[in-house]
């Protein structure tokens, strides 16, 4: 018997206690792995999941297509078709001309709800309509006398009742949209007057009031975010990699280059809005620099992206084998032919995923700008670089902040909208910084 | 090398554009987050209707617009900041101090505060004493100043439900809490006779007890929002049981969502605050930099057409959105036509 249990500790075959435990301790760390990975998708999808569920309905939108007679006794009394003086006829105008002809357009039809007041039919158009009708009339006065065919924004309530997010139950209590309302849309959606379509306009317009959140859209903000990063990638990739090859290959090691190394990597943990407060004190009250202006929130986020891209760089240089050097320096190569026509190139792969990812980091980044003046309401493009650089203008990030701030509650959807945008500039900074990782990469 | 030389290149422009002329040709206004949509529904029709470009509008706290707007004068500061609550001396100081010594108030209209809970929620009629004794730390009972002790809004008031207190009123930092204070807090601490208990034990000292009356529990009941009103609004959609502080025009776009309370008996509206009988408002301001007027285009148009009847009317688009009218708005139109800096603070 004890024979047999001698024998049967050690063989093979059985496992003894002390296996079986650590076999047990290596199970149980990997079902600890697979939790946190779990938990990690798990957010992720959540988060996914109610950004995407509730922004993607930002993307399309409900629009009235009218047919409009554009009055020549009402747009232009003069008949000069002269647009400075067509000018002096005001939204106003333009939105009862677009009300007088919804309300024509019904009645012709046989549609007209008996008993509705014009203006509760004009309000299922929205109030961008107007300035959209003007600004067409102005750039071309010639369409003055005839009827031109429109596609206007529906009002942000009519549209959300297509969504889903107003019901006949609660227009009932909503002060600003009637279930009367709400059913002549349906009979206008049944006649093919209105319907939903893609919405350029989000990504490509301006940003709106509270009063026409259907009309709001980011691209003020995306053109902002552009030159904003342009301004980022011009200062910080130069800047960045001539500071880290000079520490990494020429600077002598001594305590001062410790302290500056220490600072770099003190720097790259600083909070965002530090930086931000420098950018107040330094660049616009001691520079003069414009408030708002992509140039001044370029600068924050160069320096807030320097050390990032600092570490990255210098990492990518350390990880140059020393025998490559050793071979350009030993057939009388100088330090600076090694470094720029040896060492640099072999480095670039690192360098340019650290830039992105900086990039990418400066991309999503709002506290700063909330020092600088960009977290605005602001309308106007700015022009085309590098005068546009000095133009107020928003940031993709802040526009996501400002939308969540505002009372109408069709601005939920359009900050999950600029969420979603916001996500698919970063996937495919990332993606870029992965697929130049793949590409140039070399092995040793 | 070829990298190297373009980069330098690339900078000496941006070098040069930087120190190149920096007119600026747009009004630039900061402040109060209540005006914030006025202004900028203002902004909007006033960029779409003149041959000038769109304001840019700024948030951040009328405390921090008026700072901004005190900074001095030139091109970099601010022209207008908007405000919720008044100018203070300290203001006018700082201003003075930076050569801003000319400052034309203007006052747009009045914001109406009410108190919201859940659209499914029990109907409530609160009076100022009801709100004291549901909040303050100290309350009186029996003639004498006890800890609160109350725990439903029956407790408070047998005439309200018996609904336990939970409260979301703004922090501190926000314009509207001062409000609060004074409209509800410091007068329901006058009718509940707490003012006068508080003023006997501070020996009289009218000042210091009106400062005891704005101690809160701090029991959990009572909590401060520094966020915005829309945070409110996701807070009471997860605390069936609370009751709110709120804009009116924030509450005028979410009628289907809120149950609004009357206060005194008065239900809020544009029309009974425009009439002064609903008894929680407060006038909206904005604050010009007259030494800019003339040199920023557009500046005095901007101002003149926020004030005009088109607009901040009783029929314009500010009083759709919930503001309430001015009713001495022709006096306003008439300051600002004659570019009339405000006088001392009285």
């Amino acid at each position: 018997m004890t024979a047999e249990a001698t024998n049967m500790r050690s063989s093979l075959y059985k496992t003894d206690a002390r296996t079986k435990r650590r076999n047990a301790a290596e199970a149980r760390f990997r079902v600890y792995g697979m939790m946190a990975v779990g938990f990690g998708v798990l957010a992720l999808v959540v988060l996914l999941s109610t950004v995407l569920g509730s922004g993607f309905s930002a993307f399309r939108q409900t629009f009235v297509t009218l047919n409009v007679p554009l009055d020549a006794q009402v747009l232009d009394k003069q008949g000069n078709r002269n647009p400075a003086e067509m000018a002096k006829v005001t939204t106003i105008g333009y939105g009862n001309l677009l009300q007088a002809a919804l309300v024509a357009e019904l009645t012709e039809k046989g549609m007209h709800p008996e008993g509705m007041k014009a203006k509760d039919i004009g309000g299922l158009i929205s109030k961008e309509a107007p300035a959209q009708l003007r600004n067409m009339v102005l750039a071309n006065p010639d369409l003055i006398g005839q009827t031109v065919t429109f596609d206007a924004y529906a009002n942000g309530r009519i549209d959300g009742y297509f969504k889903g997010r107003v019901t006949m139950e609660s227009a009932a209590l909503d002060s600003n949209v009637s279930p009367e309302q709400l059913q002549l849309a349906d009979a206008m959606r049944a006649n093919d007057m209105m319907a939903m379509k893609f919405n350029w306009g989000f990504i490509f317009g301006p940003d709106a009031s509270e009063l026409r959140p259907e009309a709001a859209g980011l691209g003020v903000a995306i053109l902002g975010s552009a030159y904003m990063m342009l301004i980022v990638l011009v200062l910080s990739l130069p800047l960045g990699v001539a500071a880290s090859i000079y520490l990494e290959e020429f600077a002598p090691k001594n305590r001062f280059t410790d302290l500056i190394e220490v600072n770099i990597s003190n720097l790259a943990a600083v909070p965002s809005i530090v930086f931000g407060i420098l950018g107040l004190a330094v660049f616009i009250n001691f520079a003069g620099l414009p408030q708002s202006s992509p140039i001044v929130g370029g600068l924050v986020l160069t320096l807030m992206t320097l050390p990032t891209i600092i570490i990255a760089t210098r990492a990518a240089l350390k990880a140059v084998p020393p025998s490559i050097k050793d071979a350009a320096l030993g057939i009388g190569a100088s330090k600076m032919q090694t470094v720029f026509h040896h060492v640099l190139p072999l480095a670039m792969p690192g360098i340019l995923t650290g830039t992105i990812i900086g990039l990418a980091q400066a991309l999503g980044e709002t506290a700063p700008l909330l020092l600088i003046g960009m977290v605005a309401f602001v309308r106007d493009y700015p022009a085309a670089p590098p005068e546009g650089f000095m133009d107020p203008a928003a940031a993709l990030p802040v526009q996501v902040y400002n939308f969540t701030q505002r009372a109408d509650p069709a601005f939920i959807e359009r900050a999950s909208g600029a969420i979603i945008v916001l996500m698919v500039f970063l996937l495919v900074m990332n993606l870029m910084a992965i697929i130049l990782r793949r590409r140039f990469e070399r092995r040793w | 090398m070829k990298t190297v030389k373009l980069t330098v290149s690339a900078l000496a422009i941006i070098a040069a554009s930087t120190s190149g002329a920096l007119a600026r040709d747009q009004i630039q206004s900061a402040g109060s987050s209540t005006v914030l949509p006025y202004a900028t529904i203002v902004a909007e029709a006033f960029g779409e209707n003149f041959d000038f470009p769109t304001p840019v509008v700024e948030s951040g706290g009328s405390g921090a617009g008026r700072k901004k707007l005190c900074e001095g004068v030139g091109e970099n500061t601010i022209d207008i900041a908007n405000s919720s609550s008044r100018i203070k001396q300290s203001d006018i100081d700082t201003c003075a101090a930076n050569g801003v010594t000319e400052i034309m108030e203007v006052r747009i209209g009045y914001d109406g505060i009410v108190f919201a809970s859940d659209i499914n929620g029990a109907e409530f009629a609160f009076t100022p004493a009801d709100w004291y004794n549901a909040l303050a730390a100290e309350v009186v009972k029996d003639g004498a100043l006890v800890a609160n002790a109350n725990k439903t809004w029956a407790d408070v008031n047998a005439a309200l439900p018996a609904q336990d207190i939970l409260a979301f009123i703004p922090g501190t930092k926000h314009g509207t809490r001062e409000v609060f204070d004074t409209k509800v807090i410091e007068a329901g601490c006058e009718a509940t006779g707490a003012l006068e208990l508080f003023v006997a034990a501070a020996g009289g000292d009218e000042k210091e007890g009106a400062k005891k009356c704005m101690n809160l529990r701090t029991d959990g009941v009572s909590v401060d929002i520094d966020g915005d009103y829309t945070e409110t609004l996701s807070r009471i959609d997860a605390n069936k049981n609370a009751i709110g502080v709120f804009g009116l025009s924030f509450y005028q776009n979410n009628t289907d969502k809120l149950r609004v309370a009357t206060m005194d008996g008065i239900v809020p509206s544009t029309e009974t605050i425009a009439k002064g009988e609903y008894p929680v408002s407060r006038p909206l301001y904005f604050y010009v930099k007259n030494a800019h007027l003339g040199v920023i285009p557009g500046l005095k148009e901007y101002i003149e057409f926020f004030v005009s009847d088109d607009m901040a009317g009783p029929n314009g688009p500010l009083a759709a959105y919930g503001l309430v009218s001015d009713p001495e708005l022709a006096a306003t139109q008439a300051m600002v036509a004659a570019e009339t800096p405000m006088g001392p603070l009285k």
